[in-house]
């Protein structure tokens, strides 16, 4: 583990693996939850977990890197389930980018359990790790300049899902009808860092048919 | 609709309703938004009596007009510029009062970027993750003022502004930004890392909200590959691969997978906020501290 100063009043802790930042990520939320940690931003992200906002960041960097960080919690919290019509347009490239029939990217996608690594890019857009690495895709040559919401991604390892339309470069292998973001819910984001998700087949859309 | 309210006349080129943002949302991707040269918005506020957390107009290079529907009190603060009611001139960086029905008119600046008008009892439209910034990345909060859009206005309190007129920094003629290095220094080569606290810089017409662009010299890196992505900092130094280092502002990512080389001190930052396209900018190294 890396404590990396950054500015005045951040550190960011650089781990070796995606399951370590997690893990890394559960036990600062931990010392927040009980008092001893006082921050105002716990960013994870790939293999980092930034801490925006803290007092004194030089006595936290050396604590942190002297103490084991405990392997993460049992994963306790209830699996998010998302609809998906196996639809996107990419479902054929992606077919063929894994070597593997399109109904067969739709059964390997909907029998993985994803968890979200870390939020970014639009609010309410998780990256979804949980596929395995043979299935990674890279990022389309031309992005889009308009993703519908609720168009299902892949790029790298993550598996995404566009809270809104917007522009994206991801590689789109079907279509969900859940809300991602809905700031006057509560909470607004359906997914934060850490939940686990399921992606469940749903049958051709009605006025598809 | 009250009476206590804004017609927007002239929207200006650019023009959003501000506050403090929403810090404490970006592990969901939710950028910290809020008034980029924030003293000049506390400022405003103080002037017309307003708590600093009330939300203000922020303008962009040509100001705005209004027309209130009920008498307030306005100041204006920030990029220096031409105020008229009704036509005649009236103080700027000062409580003045606007009469119900008048035309408060904000002129262009004459220095600077951006410009803070504050009303009265702050602008009260409908806050989201408990603030009522407009944020140009994501699309939370308020649209940009549009010409014949109504903003509602929050009942003043009994506060007494606490000064008179107030002298404010003038927009900087040349951008001096101090910078602790890292996290991600060891990304480039160290001729790069050496250009980028000597060689001068310009800022670029391409900034905005997101980030202070800059031109001049490319910094090469000294890795190749991709960075992971990484939470990302107020006044983060992100250099993309066109190698020009781009200073993020309060509607920047929360997360970006380009290496940080350096950041800039917050307290660097308002100014920033006023330095127009062509201004110079020196990137000088700090000690931690």
């Amino acid at each position: 583990m890396r404590a990396l100063p950054v500015g005045d009043d951040a550190l960011l802790v650089e781990v070796a693996s995606g399951d370590e930042a997690q893990a890394l990520h559960a036990e600062l939320l931990r010392r927040r939850a009980e008092g001893s940690l006082s921050v105002r931003e716990i960013v994870p992200a790939a293999r980092t977990v930034l801490l925006d906002g803290l007092a004194d960041p030089a006595r936290l960097a050396s604590e942190l890197t002297a103490a084991e960080v405990p392997p993460a919690p049992p994963r306790a919290r209830d699996v998010v389930e998302l609809p998906v019509r196996y639809d996107g347009p990419d479902l054929a490239d992606v077919a063929a980018l894994w070597g593997v029939s399109e109904p067969e990217v739709a059964r390997i996608h909907a029998s993985t359990e994803f968890r979200v690594a870390f939020c970014g890019f639009a609010p309410g857009f998780g990256y979804l790790a949980g596929l395995p690495p043979r299935y990674d895709v890279p990022r389309r040559a031309t992005p889009r300049t308009a993703v519908p919401a609720g168009s299902v991604g892949l790029a790298g390892p993550y598996t995404g899902v566009y809270p809104r339309s917007s522009p994206g470069g991801w590689q789109l292998i079907g279509t969900t009808d859940a809300v991602l973001w809905d700031h006057a819910r509560v909470p607004a984001a359906l997914l934060s860092p850490g939940t686990r998700v399921r992606f469940i087949p749903m049958g051709p859309s009605a006025d598809a048919a | 609709m009250t009476d206590r309210a804004l017609s927007v006349v002239r929207a200006g080129a650019l023009t959003t309703v501000q506050d403090q943002g929403r810090p404490g949302h970006a592990h969901l991707g939710v950028p910290r938004s809020g008034a980029l040269d924030g003293p000049a918005a506390a400022l405003a506020n103080r002037l017309v009596g307003n708590r600093p957390e009330a939300a203000v107009l922020e303008t962009t290079l040509n100001g705005c007009a209004v027309r209130p529907r009920s008498t307030v009190t306005v100041a204006v603060a920030g990029a220096p510029c031409r105020v008229t009611v009704d036509g005649r001139p009236v103080a700027w960086g000062a409580p003045v009062r606007v009469p119900a029905g008048a035309l408060l008119d904000v002129g262009a600046a004459v220095a600077g970027v951006r410009g803070y008008v504050a009303v009265s009892g702050g602008v009260a439209v409908e806050p989201v993750l408990g603030s009522r910034s407009t944020d140009l990345l994501s699309g939370l909060g308020p649209p940009p003022l549009t010409d014949g859009a109504v903003l509602p206005l929050g009942s003043p309190e009994a506060l007494h502004a606490r000064v008179d007129v107030a002298p404010q920094p003038a927009p900087p003629a040349e951008l001096v930004l101090r910078v602790t290095p890292g996290p991600r220094d060891d990304w480039f080569t160290p001729e790069a890392v050496r250009a980028f606290t000597s060689c001068g810089y310009r800022v670029s017409s391409a900034s905005n909200r997101i980030g202070l662009r800059t031109e001049g010299p490319c910094l090469e890196r000294f890795r190749s590959g991709e960075l992971p992505s990484e939470g990302m900092v107020l006044g983060a130094v992100q250099v993309p691969p066109d190698g020009r280092p781009v200073v993020f502002l309060a509607d920047h990512p929360t997360t970006g997978g380009y290496p940080v080389i350096a950041v800039v001190r917050s307290a660097d930052l308002p100014a920033a906020a006023q330095a127009v396209p062509g201004t110079p900018v020196r990137f000088v190294a700090a000690r931690r501290g």
